[in-house]
């Protein structure tokens, strides 16, 4: 792999930056893999590089029926955070804000990780109490995390109505000082270059048809490249997990909906962290080029159209007019849709499945993308050791006929 | 915007007025005391998630109020029937054209122990 440095950046503005070598390659699907991932968004490909990086499984394909990132992993409003109110839930995601914070290094890819800070505003008396109650409870587990007043919520967002004659006045909100956003289709890039560089063979355009089972054991996948042999598989497909695991014979416990976002024009900077209202349903920061990003909340039917519905985006505007009455006459670029799995806990499944060899990870729902780094380094080593990791344990698919979900609906901020 | 063919009301009418509220034709456990932990948590959580025809629950939330049975398609979101309460769909998986009319009728004759349709 060509390591990304100063240094080459101005060696290669010599070539006029015509001789970078590409950066993963595109190879032919072998017959057999130790491990085979279905899925080649940010999750999936995060797999693959800490299974190679982590536990030395090298011989590993990812394959993917689209383009890489072409899913949830380029439809999110980028935002990462971990303030997650149960303990299960918060060790997951603070597990995964660890790894961001060093992602950029560990990948030798600007990930463009920046901790600017996350807010979710508080615009009732119970919502005041449940953001102290879920600050608490951040604390104890050691994830940073402040109550903030009206007065400081105003000195960090100048632009942002505050005052009591708001329809929904702003009480309060939660404060994670290490939160903030990062360029999601980087994360998939720098996964895919730095697996690709560790000999995981990455497949686009090749789309999984079937499962080989016998015995209620895996032994591989029918693609419409041919078949592959595999003893691991483990799937990574967000909203088509539902859709897969028919294929594998059992059904599992989530419904996929469209989830969508939109973009401004690019303005001047305005907001430079991130606000979420769970009460008025609306978030929305800027990015680097100055565009407005603002997401909704699910369509509330099933659908895999990746795309939204009117309502949902006129509902969406109308909280952020509410909060920032100053953004009224900007005007929106783009709309779209992602398919999110959502899960009747709103906690992801990391688990086996009734199929031997068969492993699952799904279920993330409306905040995927936080949980990339962490999600792919729990699921990595489940795959390669065939038992739960710790931090996955609590997310197994059992845990719908035992009782012990693990409710982070409303808990853990906006858009369930 | 979906438009929607409320059975009660009998008239077209937008999306806004409605609510999805999941999938339809899911029969409550006659004894709930009696059920496993697998089948009780199976009725609880485990849903079909089609790609393509499925069946659901609306309810016509600022029209009558009253709850009905769609069948949509989860791609194109074509609404292609609904139905009320009690009865079962004419466009399904299995016959994504309609069921002819000899399956129809047999399917209609079916005692219906739906949630909320006491028989």
């Amino acid at each position: 792999m060509q390591r990304y440095s100063g240094f080459g950046l101005a060696k290669h503005a010599l070539s006029h930056h015509e001789n970078w070598e590409r950066q993963w390659r595109n190879p032919t699907p072998k017959k057999q893999y130790d491990v085979v991932i279905v899925g080649g968004g940010g999750h999936g490909l995060a797999t693959a590089y800490y299974l190679a990086k982590e536990h030395g499984i090298t011989n590993v394909a990812v394959v993917e029926k689209g383009w890489l990132g072409g899913g949830n992993t380029a439809r999110n409003t980028t935002i990462v955070r971990s303030n997650y109110l149960w303990d299960e839930s918060a060790a997951l995601y603070e597990h995964s804000m660890k790894l961001w914070e060093g992602l950029s290094q560990d990948l030798n890819y600007n990930v463009m990780f920046s901790q600017r800070g996350v807010m979710n505003l508080a615009h009732t008396l119970q919502d005041m109490r449940d953001v102290q109650r879920r600050v608490n409870a951040n604390r104890l587990n050691g994830i940073d995390s402040e109550v903030l007043t009206p007065e400081q919520i105003q000195a960090i967002v100048p632009v942002m109505d505050c005052s009591k004659n708001a329809r929904y006045p702003i009480l309060g909100a939660s404060w994670q000082p290490r939160a903030g956003v990062a360029r999601h289709d980087a994360v998939a890039w720098g996964f895919a270059r730095a697996a690709d560089a560790l000999g995981v063979d990455i497949l686009q355009n090749t789309e999984v048809t079937g499962f080989k089972i016998r015995d209620g054991r895996i032994y591989g996948v029918h693609t419409n490249r041919g078949d592959i042999e595999a003893k691991t598989v483990g799937c990574v497909a967000a909203g088509n997990s539902g859709v897969l695991a028919k294929m594998a014979g059992f059904r599992l416990p989530l419904e996929s909906h469209p989830l969508q976002a939109l973009v401004s024009e690019p303005l001047k900077p305005v907001l430079d962290t991130v606000v979420m209202s769970n009460h008025v349903h609306g978030y929305i920061s800027q990015t680097d080029k100055g565009d407005l990003v603002i997401g909704a909340g699910i369509d509330g039917y099933n659908g895999y159209g990746q795309r939204g519905s009117y309502p949902t985006v006129e509902h969406t505007l109308q909280a952020v007019i509410e909060m920032f009455p100053i953004f009224s006459r900007v005007r929106m670029n783009r709309q779209w849709g992602g398919i999110v799995d959502t899960c009747p806990d709103a906690c992801p499944i990391l688990s086996a499945t009734p199929v031997k060899g068969l492993y699952f990870n799904c279920g993330w729902g409306t905040g995927g993308f936080k949980a990339t780094p962490g999600s792919g380094h729990v699921f990595a080593w489940t795959l390669a050791k065939n038992q739960a990791h710790p931090i996955a344990a609590p997310f197994s698919i059992n845990r719908f006929h035992t009782g012990a979900l693990v409710d982070e609906h409303g808990a853990a901020g906006v858009a369930h | 915007m979906l438009h929607i063919y409320c059975p009660y009301c009998e008239e077209l009418r937008e999306e806004e007025e409605f609510h999805p509220k999941g999938q339809a034709h899911i029969t409550r456990p006659a004894d709930p005391d009696a059920c496993s932990d697998e089948e009780w948590g199976d009725y609880l959580f485990f849903r079909d998630n089609p790609r393509g025809i499925h069946h659901e629950m609306w309810v016509h939330a600022i029209g009558c109020r009253k709850f009905f049975n769609v069948t949509r398609n989860t791609v194109t979101y074509e609404i292609l029937e609904t139905y009320p309460m009690g009865e079962q769909p004419r466009f399904t998986a299995e016959y994504p054209e309609g069921k002819p009319a000899d399956q129809l009728n047999d399917a209609q004759q079916e005692p219906s122990r739906q949630e909320g349709v006491h028989v």
